[in-house]
């Protein structure tokens, strides 16, 4: 197979040039659009007139993250949101697997759940946050439930169609050697639905954080939802798109975690397999 | 007189049958698949077959003949099904672990490297896992692909997945290979290279093997007989065996008894029109 000849000191040399042209011309319009935006923005913030209440300057945002970091609140109220939003994602993905392998391993399941599974992905399921706080109170566990229950969806369903897709020819090898539905399910059916099932988990890793601070601004005692929600009523707008900005990053970050453990789990498969073609 | 008959009055090829005990032995076997519009399609009508211990058998026909149900039953994936079909002399209701199955599509697990695709019989069927991590390794020095052990599908060319699909059906020991159209998706080159593999390997492992294709000079160039079918419903027009002395390289299509037979089956198959092929692989 392929080796990679033993490269001279030169061929290295030139390869880490190519690279990084590679990365300079991939980097430069994101880096000066982001630039001439931010620029032009300070810019009307300081002589141009803008109302800090509606568009505080950037720097101002920034000097708010600072002293939110520094003041340590930025971190505690991060961790709650961050909490609630991973125990909900965990629990999202057992669930949604879960369900999703019942469903596809039983027709008489799939057939009795299907309304129910049906409207209540119809509904908007963050229209039941005041009644998940009456349920489950005002600490993390309201939060844990509403952000499990937006993000249980993109999970099952993908769960779903991944064990559809499964090759039938993968299935014949196993029958003939008379599998159980349990190998077949572990050897077979399982892993090649995880390029699927990424898929939506990759969703499940956004919709986590949005069902964490909906529940947050509904009830809660902590978090970063209830840091907006203060801001606001006091006017700190720089406050508020630092949270925001925070929250952004915090997102990003769950993103990229998910791709790199789909990048160990699914050495074998592309970079694409799985994903829903648009 | 039906072509069974014909056969036993007929010199078979290489390995002679031994008398009276036939590993494979199908008797009356028809089948009927409902379709959609809830007719009845008769899949299968009747057949007649008997393989004896070591015999390379293939099975050739047109598109639709019903050749591969002949397999899928044979390979207990479908269990449905009127008459007597026994391997081993037990009756076969359902996958049987005297049978070893390579598809069409080589069907790794693209997650497996290649060793663990070999194993993947093993451990479906709780074997020692010590043993057939060394069997497996034999078989892929076997099929040609030491060194590649830690290789994943994806980075093997077609005819090294097939080689690896053929060492996984090895790896339970089973007493019949049953081949579907093995080779089917390769391209002509590879496909005539496989053919000489095939050959060498069923001779080294003494197995049994059962081969379903629609290429008459792929069926010729392997098999001690042919079977051939026709379609609608599927039935065995004929048996015909195969002269031809082995080992056989790729310069037996020169033989005037490889075309002769070869033209025998097309004509079989398709009339008089026909001539014989030229290569191996169509």
């Amino acid at each position: 197979m392929k080796r990679a000849e033993p490269m001279t000191r030169d061929a290295r040399q030139l390869r880490l040039k190519r690279a990084a042209r590679r990365w300079f011309a991939a980097l430069w319009p994101p880096l000066v659009f982001g630039a001439l935006v931010l620029g032009g923005w300070e810019a009307g913030a300081r002589w141009g007139g803008l109302d800090p209440m509606m568009l505080p300057a950037p720097s101002e945002i920034a000097e708010q993250f600072r002293l939110g970091f520094d003041s340590g609140l930025y971190p505690q109220h991060l961790g709650v949101t961050l909490l609630q939003a991973m125990i909900g994602f965990v629990i999202a993905i057992f669930a949604g697997v879960g369900v999703g392998a019942l469903i596809s391993a039983s027709p008489v399941v799939e057939r009795t759940l299907n309304p129910f599974l049906i409207a209540f992905e119809a509904m908007p399921k963050i229209a039941m946050a005041p009644l998940v706080i009456v349920w489950f109170g005002y600490g993390i566990w309201s939060k844990v439930v509403l952000a499990a229950a937006i993000a249980f969806f993109p999970v099952l369903i993908s769960t779903i169609l991944g064990l559809r897709a499964c090759e039938p020819g993968r299935l014949d090898v196993l029958h003939s050697l008379g599998a159980s539905r349990a190998q077949l399910f572990r050897l077979v059916r399982l892993p090649s639905a995880l390029p699927f099932i990424f898929s939506g988990i990759n969703v499940a890793v956004v919709f986590v954080l949005l069902g964490a601070i909906v529940g947050e601004f509904v009830g809660a005692k902590a978090g970063l939802g209830t840091l907006i929600l203060a801001a606001n009523e006091n006017l700190e707008t720089a406050r508020v798109f630092s949270i925001l900005a925070l929250l952004a990053g915090m997102g990003m970050l769950l993103h990229f975690g998910v791709t790199a453990l789909r990048q160990r789990l699914l050495f074998w498969a592309g970079p694409q397999a799985g994903r829903p073609t648009a | 007189m039906t072509a069974i008959d014909d056969r036993r009055a007929q010199p078979v090829g290489l390995n002679q049958p031994r008398e009276g005990s036939p590993l494979i032995a199908v008797r009356e076997l028809s089948k009927v698949y409902p379709t959609a519009k809830g007719e009845r399609v008769q899949a299968l009508s009747r057949i007649n077959m008997e393989i004896a211990q070591g015999e390379f058998v293939s099975l050739v026909g047109p598109s639709g003949c019903g050749k591969t149900t002949v397999l899928r039953i044979l390979a207990g994936l479908i269990a449905d099904y009127t008459g007597d079909v026994s391997v081993s002399g037990k009756s076969l209701h359902g996958p049987s672990r005297e049978v070893g199955v390579v598809f069409q599509d080589a069907n790794l697990m693209p997650w497996r490297t290649a060793l663990a695709n070999v194993l993947l019989p093993a451990e479906v069927l709780g074997l020692n896992r010590k043993q057939a991590r060394a069997r497996a390794q034999e078989l892929l020095s076997m099929v040609g692909l030491e060194g590649f052990e830690r290789k994943l599908p994806g980075e093997l060319s077609g005819g090294m997945r097939q080689r690896v699909a053929i060492a996984r059906a090895l790896i339970h020991d089973p007493a019949v290979l049953l081949l579907d159209e093995p080779f089917g998706a390769l391209d002509a080159m590879t496909r005539d290279t496989m053919n000489v593999e095939l050959a060498a390997i069923a001779a080294r492992s003494q197995k049994t093997v059962f081969l379903i294709t629609h290429s008459i000079a792929e069926a010729v160039f392997l098999s001690d007989r042919v079977l051939v079918m026709s379609s609608r419903p599927g039935r065995i027009v004929e048996v015909i065996p195969v002269e031809l002395p082995r080992p056989r390289g790729l310069d037996i299509i020169a033989d005037p008894g490889f075309a002769a037979t070869v033209l025998r089956i097309r004509r079989l198959l398709d009339g008089d029109s026909a001539s014989a092929l030229p290569s191996i692989a169509h």
